[in-house]
């Protein structure tokens, strides 16, 4: 665990030290490269701020109506008939619409489950494969001004679905439930 | 499609919020959430100013040319049509390897000059090109190998074993991207039939 956590602190740093030796070894002027590309880095914050603002009231309002418990209590008798964990299922909807509202129902059920339940590992296993998608869906695409996504949207939903049942399924086999 | 999506989010938001009786909480929830969004924009720009100016020291050294031809293999099958060596590609694999590596905010500014890219040799302005579906499901799929902060919570919460979680998020995280992978390709025979 512990160089588990080391090797996690180090790898920050250590990509700045190879990205910034490696530009001097090859004699490239690694400062105005980087206030360079330091000026485009603000431009496009810049750029994707009023998305992030749309996106995030959005996300707001949906979560303070209730609406994804209400979705989740629908779901329930089809979680309950595939033995997926019902607890769980709010957070399993948060996830793909925000990190930080899931962040949070992850650590109640850590809290009032235990990181080492049946339920909390489930949760640990699904928060590490799944993804955000609708900030990167619509961030990414926003920003370039597309508004037909083809099959982008269903494929990014399907793989993470994959993902959730793959949790279950790994976390049943190598820990049981 | 964003544009409904977007829509359906604060409408149904709202009339559900009617319906349950949490409309008093609709209006600070909006307001919370968008002065939110200001303050992490304000985050990130200190935070993308800085990766994307390591970025760019790394792509004028060459560096990020050395690693695109080391993922060359796997970047041809994503993306049979991009010319190796494109800088579409260079940016796609330094999102890609952000990710993998859980750079998280490293990922973003890279991933977007991957869309400017792309939307330059898109034939048509307002829709996704092939390369841009796969890019982005790929992207969304989940890359990470270690996601750093679900081990920490579990530290934080007393776990005997936190990192016991590795393992089994890798092979689900390797399981959906392969998945992602194919449908992506089974999805591009059908609408771009040539």
């Amino acid at each position: 665990m512990n160089i588990v956590l080391f090797i996690s602190d180090l790898m920050i740093p250590l990509t700045i030290v190879i990205i910034v030796a490696y530009g001097l070894l090859k004699k490239s002027n690694v400062y105005d490269s980087f206030l360079d590309g330091a000026m485009d880095g603000m431009k496009i914050t810049f750029n994707i701020l009023p998305t992030l603002v749309g996106l995030m009231v959005a996300v707001g309002v949906l979560r303070a109506s209730g609406t994804l418990d209400i979705l989740a209590g629908f779901l329930a008798p089809v979680t309950r008939l595939i033995g997926f964990p019902e607890e769980a299922l709010p957070l399993t909807l948060m996830r793909l619409v925000s990190s930080s509202a899931a962040t949070g129902l992850q650590l109640d059920v850590y809290a009032n489950y235990g990181p080492d339940s049946f339920i909390g590992r489930f949760v640990s296993v699904m928060m590490s494969s799944t993804e955000t998608v609708f900030y990167t869906f619509s961030v990414y695409f926003l920003h370039v001004g597309i508004t037909k996504t083809r099959y982008t949207l269903s494929g990014a939903i399907f793989a993470n679905i994959v993902s959730i049942a793959a949790s279950l399924i790994v976390t049943i086999l190598v820990f049981g439930r | 499609m964003l544009n409904y999506l977007w829509a359906a989010m604060i409408l149904i938001g709202i009339v559900v919020s009617v319906l349950t009786g949490n409309l008093e909480a609709v209006t600070p929830a909006a307001l919370d959430s968008a002065t939110e969004a200001v303050t992490v924009g304000i985050t990130m720009l200190g935070i993308m100013a800085m990766w994307t100016g390591l970025m760019r020291v790394a792509e004028n050294s060459g560096m990020i040319v050395a690693i695109t031809k080391r993922m060359g293999p796997l970047l041809r099958f994503l993306f049979p049509d991009l010319a190796p060596g494109s800088r579409a590609l260079t940016y796609i694999s330094t999102n890609l390897i952000a990710n993998v590596l859980g750079l998280g905010w490293a990922a973003t500014p890279a991933g977007l000059k991957a869309m400017e890219e792309l939307q330059k040799i898109n034939p048509e302005e307002k829709t996704a090109s092939k390369e841009m579906c796969m890019f982005m499901i790929v992207n969304m799929s989940s890359l990470q190998i270690v996601t750093i902060s679900v081990l920490a919570y579990r530290a934080q919460y007393d776990s005997a074993s936190p990192s016991e979680i590795i393992g089994p998020g890798l092979l689900a995280t390797l399981i959906s991207t392969i998945f992602a992978v194919a449908y992506t390709k089974f999805m591009e025979r059908r609408v771009f039939k040539s």
